[in-house]
């Protein structure tokens, strides 16, 4: 046990350095990239060079870089993110309401998308070649190569047009509080959309996975004793199949997160993905900051996770 | 072999089609001002495709489209390519200090989401097919580094990396004549891989409104679409074309980028 808390102390240290690194890029990106900010706040808008003056004093634009670069980290640790210019409010409030939805989002399509993904593959992997195998393969590569957007705007033509399911948001304004049932009829199209896309990652990995194992000698074994060839996919090749797989899961859940820009702003989904399109159509360049720092957090997070998980189902290297 | 013609040939069609554009659509057929076609209308005669809001036929829209879909998936890829090799034969090459920072940054970007970071870049740099290209670059160097730094590696570990040395040549030489030819084609087959994300990538950015709002690509016809009301109007002719098409040339690209990898793969060519 004594490994493991060293692993897991290195293994955070380096989530921090990653995030550390995150800020700096969010620094270089946000605060030293844009020629002048002020000017795009106030674009548009009558602004005398006092006021100009007055609002570089505010946000500190005339503090030296490093001071800047301090203050920033130590608003990020804190949990300010900014002050939104198109909402008049704090970014961290405007995270903190989307953040269930995009969950909520991403919790069920990663759910489905793993589920389905994970049984296509070792299904087609065991019987590499077969009719089955060929359809699953081709399948999940033709989706692999569809614009996630694009297959929303299809979707919502086929079943949002003629009236079978609702065209966007959460749930229905005109219904009193939120009914569960009216949000999962609102779910089912940007769900839908996101496991098509994202489920054929999962084919390919346990597919791969599943042919490496095939040709082990403990399936030799276990088709010896009388086993079913059902049982020995089921009970003796899937669950050690599942062990690089589970690593690859974690580290596209990170991804998955940034996934849904595209289709929460097809489907007006209000979620994170739906804070970032609002926060481009202006630049709103506080929000976008943070919510590539929130997205940059998932991903760490769920690598962190990855890490751990492996860690934790892997008997032989959790006995290291 | 079969995917790689498919592949092959599907991308030699796209590219003529790309290339021959101008020589039969003309400013009349893509200005809005001048377009004389029914609006949103569904496919009529001299319309096979129906038309846009603006009366523009959606069929030559596409086609007039896969010039700069095309054009910046490509310079977008030689962008990542470039930047790529530099740092994963500078990482393999230096194995000191040097290389290990260079892995460093490469791990740091790898952690780092793609899109967000594309989005920020973008919106930072301002509207453009520039921008987009240069997000593009930024966020999918990291695989062609890693790629890239493992080849260098099993390459300089051969005898005749040694052989030069001995007779005097230098680091820039070993990498630049030595290094360098043996991993190319590696390279050359992942940036098949790499143009089928980057056309991907330019269509998602570009439908988020980062693009260039004069010029004609597949994702700024979706994104014209899509703020122009196709969606509610129902109209599937406008949607489906620039779809489909990116959908065959990011396959084309995918097919053909895996083919020649399992040919030059020896553990399948052994198989076979």
């Amino acid at each position: 046990m004594r490994g493991f808390g060293r692993h897991l102390a290195e293994k955070l240290a380096a989530a921090v350095v990653s995030f550390f690194v995150t800020l700096v890029i969010g620094f270089v990106i946000f605060s030293l990239m844009p020629a002048d900010p002020v000017r795009t706040l106030t674009r548009g808008r009558p602004t005398s060079e006092a006021q100009l003056a007055q609002l570089r004093l505010q946000l500190g634009l005339d503090d030296p870089l490093w001071q800047r670069f301090l203050s920033f980290v130590g608003d990020t640790l804190r949990g300010e993110l900014g002050y939104s210019w198109q909402f008049q409010q704090q970014v961290s409030t405007l995270v903190a309401e989307r953040l269930g939805p995009t969950l909520l989002l991403m919790g069920t399509s990663a759910a489905i998308s793993v589920a389905l993904g994970l049984w296509l593959g070792m299904r087609s992997g065991w019987k590499q070649g077969s009719v089955f195998d060929r359809i699953t393969s081709g399948a999940s590569l033709t989706l692999w190569s569809v614009p996630t957007f694009w297959l929303g705007m299809i979707l919502l033509v086929a079943f949002s047009i003629p009236g079978l399911l609702p065209a966007g948001g959460m749930s229905d304004p005109s219904l009193p509080g939120t009914d569960p049932l009216d949000v999962a009829r609102h779910l089912v199209l940007p769900c839908l959309t996101m496991v098509l896309v994202i489920f054929a990652q999962y084919v390919t990995v346990m597919r791969s996975s599943i042919i490496d194992e095939r040709g082990a000698a403990y399936l030799l074994t276990a088709r010896a004793k009388g086993l079913a060839d059902a049982d020995v996919r089921r009970r003796h090749a899937a669950p050690n199949a599942l062990l690089p797989s589970v690593t690859m899961i974690f580290m596209h859940l990170g991804t998955l997160v940034s996934g849904a820009i595209t289709v929460e702003a097809v489907y007006s989904w209000p979620g994170l993905g739906y804070l970032t399109y609002q926060a481009l159509k202006i630049p709103d360049l506080p929000l976008l900051q943070g919510t590539f720092i929130i997205f940059s957090a998932s991903v760490i997070i769920m690598n962190l996770l990855a890490d751990l998980a492996y860690r934790f189902l892997d008997p032989r290297v959790r006995a290291q | 072999m079969r995917s790689l013609l498919w592949g092959a040939g599907v991308l030699a069609a796209f590219a003529l089609l790309a290339l021959t554009a101008p020589l039969y659509i003309g400013d009349a057929d893509l200005n809005v001002v001048k377009v004389t076609g029914p609006q949103l209308s569904p496919p009529v005669a001299g319309y096979p495709l129906g038309t846009d809001q603006a009366g523009r036929s959606v069929l030559l829209l596409v086609i007039w489209g896969a010039r700069e879909s095309l054009a910046i998936g490509l310079i977008a890829t030689a962008l990542t390519v470039v930047l790529g090799s530099a740092v994963g034969l500078l990482a393999g090459h230096y194995q000191g200090a040097l290389g290990k920072a260079l892995m460093h940054v490469t791990d740091w970007f790898i952690a780092l989401p793609s899109l967000p970071l594309a989005i920020s870049l973008s919106a930072v740099l301002g509207q453009g097919a520039a921008s987009i290209t240069v997000a593009i670059a930024v966020t999918s160097w990291t695989a062609t580094a890693r790629l890239v730094r493992a080849q260098t590696l099993a390459v300089e570990a051969r005898p005749f990396i040694e052989r030069a040395r001995v007779l005097g040549a230098g680091n820039t030489q070993v990498m630049l004549r030595h290094v360098l030819p043996n991993v190319l084609p590696l390279i050359l087959v992942s940036s098949t891989l790499t143009v089928a994300s980057a056309i991907l990538s330019e269509a998602t950015l570009t439908f988020l409104g980062l693009g260039d709002p004069t010029s004609v690509t597949w994702g700024s016809m979706l994104q014209a679409a899509f703020s122009g009301g196709a969606v509610t109007a129902g109209a599937w002719w406008y949607l489906l074309p620039p779809g489909v098409a990116i959908l065959i040339v990011v396959l084309g690209f995918t097919l053909t980028g895996r083919a020649v990898e399992h040919l030059l793969d020896p553990r399948r060519a052994a198989h076979a």
